[in-house]
């Protein structure tokens, strides 16, 4: 059991990833942040802060840095959402706060809402300043959160700054879940997700590390607790279930962005196939290209039309150097000891709309590493049953308070949502935190 | 084809372009390579007795990431010796013939020593005298600068000391810092000042130093009241040369000043009757270079406007000034907002709540107009729509709403047009050329003035202060 500790301190040294993975949106110094904080053109009920899952209070915070509050505005930030650094970089702002911009329509330029935040999140960790907020006092309340990722940390928040105690129990040895191990370096460097943690941590989280909670842990941690949030995530990715998918140099995606995130990997062999077109398959595929594979090809049975990627990542994707190979399907992976070829089949649609291989149009790619993008299963049946109720895998929810079936236990991010952004389960595990106090007063006002 | 020829009581100008007293007409080498840029004239930075300058001596306010919106400064005048500023004028005389210089001058208030200073300008070369009667710092302690130009018998004292010494026009330059600038033109002008210029610089302190609380600009830990110039002074410029244009025991020749940096700058003051305008802070920001433009875009606008000369359109606006009770009460506009060009910021809005007359209102998407509908309420009815995750698709116009136009119709703000006052705001802060227009509504009422009303009795007439001076 650990307190406060210094995670960052704990990031593993790679500098080959540090080298490879540069900034993909370099910070703003603070000439080119004010300039651009002076651009915005601080709207009413903005449609920045709709658009944000965590509601941040966009203009307030923008004017903050323009009027050099950088303090200020650091806290705006994280009063809304605790993990605003790691949003800032994470986050598809194209999709939410800057897509949802007016300036869209007056000179399409939106603000660069992200790359501000970043600034202002910056140099509050810059100046060494502590968390501007602080535990609230003491009710003699605790709760137990499984898993350690945004939900769990966004609700540990919520809860230790109104005086409850905050378990959180995860299967890795450093905290963050995805937002640690799972998100393109040149996006979140895994060191910043862990600075971000120590700062939230001065609230008071209790992290216990390498436990992995099965159904009677769940049970002891039910009993010693005053309410369970489920901040589980999603599982393992999905199999293919064809031949040699147990072959050395098969892997899945997430397992690969983890190890090169933690400098496990530092290279990459010559010819990679990414199975898969969502927005981790492209981060595993871009992954591939910067650790050095001189062949990167992304194998997705449909069309471009239909991806799941953001269009902004596809783009990216391309410019990277990866190939793609559209309405295309693997059949069977071959190789003696290791990998070595991918049988593939061309897809067409039938008349049914189903997709079926185009007869003789299969053919080989010679391959030194396979990776499998396509989906995550979910996990939760198995440890919650009879405990809440689910629904195709997912937790579910009342939204506002992330309060499942079972009134103890409460929810939020990817295992209710199925796999969606972190500023999600930031936003989940936020309402949560809230809703858990509300719950617990309402229990103590009725006991 | 038009010309920016012009004259300026009696001195021929080849355009109404002159440098105003000022670091950048500090000496002849500077002033050769303004009129090779293209000014027209230059006032030389003041001459008189050399004086001992500090350092610093400028500041500024900046504003929303522009620099310089207004500047300060705590130079006086020239530090050079009379004869060197006197040498160098006759030497730009004798190279740039047909070029404007005219010799800014302040000395102590004595005949003899104006006497003296006018004969050496003349001698030198000058095509007028400029009288600084509006430095605000430093020499007004001395006894000069505004402390002459801020007593009307003073201003027009050391007037007719210099007209009976002068052959060529002499200009008085009028200080800001008086409470009714026509008081000492008048002065001026009675005693035989031949134009006027104005304004000069404003009794400032710009800005103070957070982390020392030293005044800016710092002298040693402490600073003094400079003079305030920049486009930030441009609409007090504006009004003092209204005023004084307008008043026909005050009116001459104008040479405009304050905040001039481009085209429409000066064509502005060319409006108010000014005859030539005179530039400082724009070229002490961005080099005598700025000249081209204000030539080239001038030239163009005479051209759509169909003016010949400068002559065509100066004074055009002054008729249009006129004191508040001429104004016509029954003219009413009213605030139009186009949908197709709303970008959906609400500015408007918040600035009709918040700042005007709760006109405004965001009731386009519900099923009937709602005006009780308070900015606090629609701000939490909009928390408490987007408690859930929005779709991660979204169409770049906002949460998944669709419309006639661009914008998400909740978010295109509704004039009441019989509430609203036509105060112009909402059409000032938004963001977008055209988007509010103030459009006019006929209702059927002749013109009628609150002069008028006064004479027909229909109002009681208050106690009549007015100026005693006028």
């Amino acid at each position: 059991m650990s307190e406060s500790t210094n995670f960052y301190e704990q990031a593993p040294d790679a500098p080959e990833i540090a080298a490879s993975f540069p900034d993909l949106h370099p910070p703003f110094n603070k000439t080119a942040a004010l300039t651009e904080a002076n651009r915005c053109l601080y709207c009413f009920d903005a449609p920045c802060t709709a658009a944000c899952p965590t509601h941040i209070d966009v203009p307030r915070f923008i004017k903050k840095i323009a009027s050099e509050n950088l303090e200020g505005s650091a806290r705006t930030i994280l009063d809304a959402n605790i993990l605003g650094a790691s949003c800032a970089r994470a986050c598809p702002v194209d999709v939410l706060c800057e897509g949802a911009c007016v300036m869209h329509r007056y000179n399409a330029q939106p603000i660069a809402i992200a790359r501000l935040q970043r600034f202002a999140m910056d140099a509050l960790h810059e100046s060494g300043a502590p968390l501007p907020f602080s535990p609230g006092t003491d009710t003699g309340k605790s709760v137990a959160l499984i898993g350690g990722g945004p939900a769990s940390l966004a609700c540990a928040a919520e809860l230790r700054r109104r005086g409850i105690g905050a378990d959180i129990f995860d299967a890795r040895p450093l905290p963050g879940g995805l937002n640690t191990y799972g998100i393109a370096e040149y996006k979140l460097p895994l060191a910043e997700s862990l600075r971000e943690i120590d700062m939230l941590s001065q609230l008071g989280v209790h992290f216990h590390f390498n436990v992995t909670v099965d159904a009677k842990k769940l049970a002891e941690l039910e009993a010693s607790h005053d309410a369970v949030f489920l901040g589980l995530g999603l599982g393992a990715i999905h199999k293919l279930g064809i031949a040699g998918e147990e072959l050395t140099g098969v892997t899945n995606a997430l397992d690969y962005i983890a190890d090169y995130k933690s400098g496990k990997i530092t290279s990459a062999p010559e010819r990679v196939a990414i199975i898969g077109a969502g927005n981790t398959a492209i981060d595993a595929a871009n992954a591939a290209a910067r650790l050095g594979a001189s062949e990167v090809h992304m194998v997705y049975r449909r069309g471009p039309e239909q991806m799941s990627a953001f269009a902004y990542e596809y783009e990216h994707a391309k410019q990277e150097g990866v190939k793609f190979l559209w309405h295309t399907k693997p059949v069977g992976i071959g190789g003696t000891d290791k990998v070595e070829v991918l049988h593939l089949v061309k897809l067409e649609s039938s008349s049914d709309g189903s997709l079926v291989p185009k007869s003789g149009e299969d053919f080989q790619l010679p391959v030194d590493l396979v990776i499998l993008a396509i989906g995550q299963a979910t996990h939760s049946e198995f440890l919650l049953e009879n405990k809440a109720r689910l629904e195709r895998g997912r937790v579910l929810i009342d939204r506002a308070t992330g309060q499942t079936s079972n009134p103890k236990y409460f929810a939020g991010g990817d295992c209710t949502n199925g796999g969606r952004e972190v500023v999600d389960a930031v936003a989940d595990g936020k309402r949560a935190g809230i809703g858990i106090a509300a719950w617990l007063e309402g229990q103590h006002a009725n006991a | 084809m038009p010309t920016l020829e012009t004259t300026f009581a009696g001195i021929p100008c080849i355009n109404p372009f002159w440098l105003a007293s000022a670091p950048p007409t500090n000496c002849g080498e500077q002033v050769m390579r303004a009129f090779d840029e293209g000014w027209g004239g230059a006032v030389w930075k003041t001459i008189g007795e050399p004086i001992t300058n500090v350092s610093s001596r400028y500041s500024s306010i900046d504003w929303n990431g522009q620099r310089m919106m207004g500047l300060n400064n705590i130079e006086l005048i020239s530090d050079r010796p009379i004869e060197v500023n006197l040498r160098e004028i006759a030497e730009v005389k004798r190279r740039y013939p047909k070029h404007v210089v005219i010799a800014s001058l302040m000395v102590e208030s004595k005949r003899h020593a104006w006497h003296e200073i006018v004969q050496r300008a003349e001698d030198a070369g000058a095509d007028g005298l400029e009288l600084n009667f509006g430095c605000p710092h430093g020499m007004s302690e001395r006894g000069m600068g505004s402390a002459v130009g801020q007593v009307p018998e003073y201003c027009g004292q050391i007037t007719e000391w210099v007209k009976e010494k002068a052959r060529t026009p002499v200009i008085i330059k009028l200080t800001p810092n008086i409470s009714d600038i026509r008081m000492p033109a008048r002065a001026a002008k009675q005693a035989g000042a031949d134009a006027l210029s104005a304004i000069n610089t404003i009794n400032s302190i710009t800005s103070i130093d957070l982390d020392t609380l030293e005044p800016r600009p710092n002298v040693d830990g402490k600073s003094s009241h400079g003079g305030y110039c920049g486009p930030a002074v441009k609409p007090i410029a504006l009004n003092m040369v209204q005023q004084v244009m307008s008043d026909p025991q005050a009116a001459l020749p104008m040479s405009g000043i304050g905040g001039i940096g481009s085209w429409q700058d000066a064509a502005e003051f060319i409006l108010l009757g000014a005859g030539t305008v005179q530039v400082c802070t724009a070229v002490m920001h961005y080099g005598y270079r700025i000249v081209e433009d204000m030539a080239d875009g001038l030239l163009a606008w005479m051209r759509k406007k169909g003016y010949e000369s400068p002559d065509d359109f100066r004074g055009l606006s002054l008729p249009r000034v006129t004191d508040w009770k001429y104004l016509n009460l029954n003219y009413k506009i009213v605030a139009r907002i186009h949908a197709d060009k709303c970008i959906g910021c609400e500015l408007c809005y918040t600035a009709c709540w918040d700042g005007a007359h709760q006109c405004i209102h965001l009731d386009r998407a519900l099923p009937e107009p709602n005006t009780s509908r308070t900015p606090d309420m629609v701000a939490a009815e909009s928390r408490s729509r987007i408690s859930t995750t929005p779709i991660a698709k979204l169409d770049l116009n906002g949460a998944g709403e669709t419309g006639p136009y661009l914008t998400p119709l909740s978010r295109i703000p509704r004039v009441d047009e019989h509430e609203c006052v036509g105060c112009n705001l909402c059409s000032l802060v938004c963001p977008v050329p055209n988007c509010i227009t103030m459009e006019r509504v006929d209702e059927g009422l002749v013109p009628e003035t609150w002069e008028e009303r006064v004479s027909a009795g229909a109002v009681t007439q208050g106690s009549r202060h007015s100026n005693p001076n006028l």
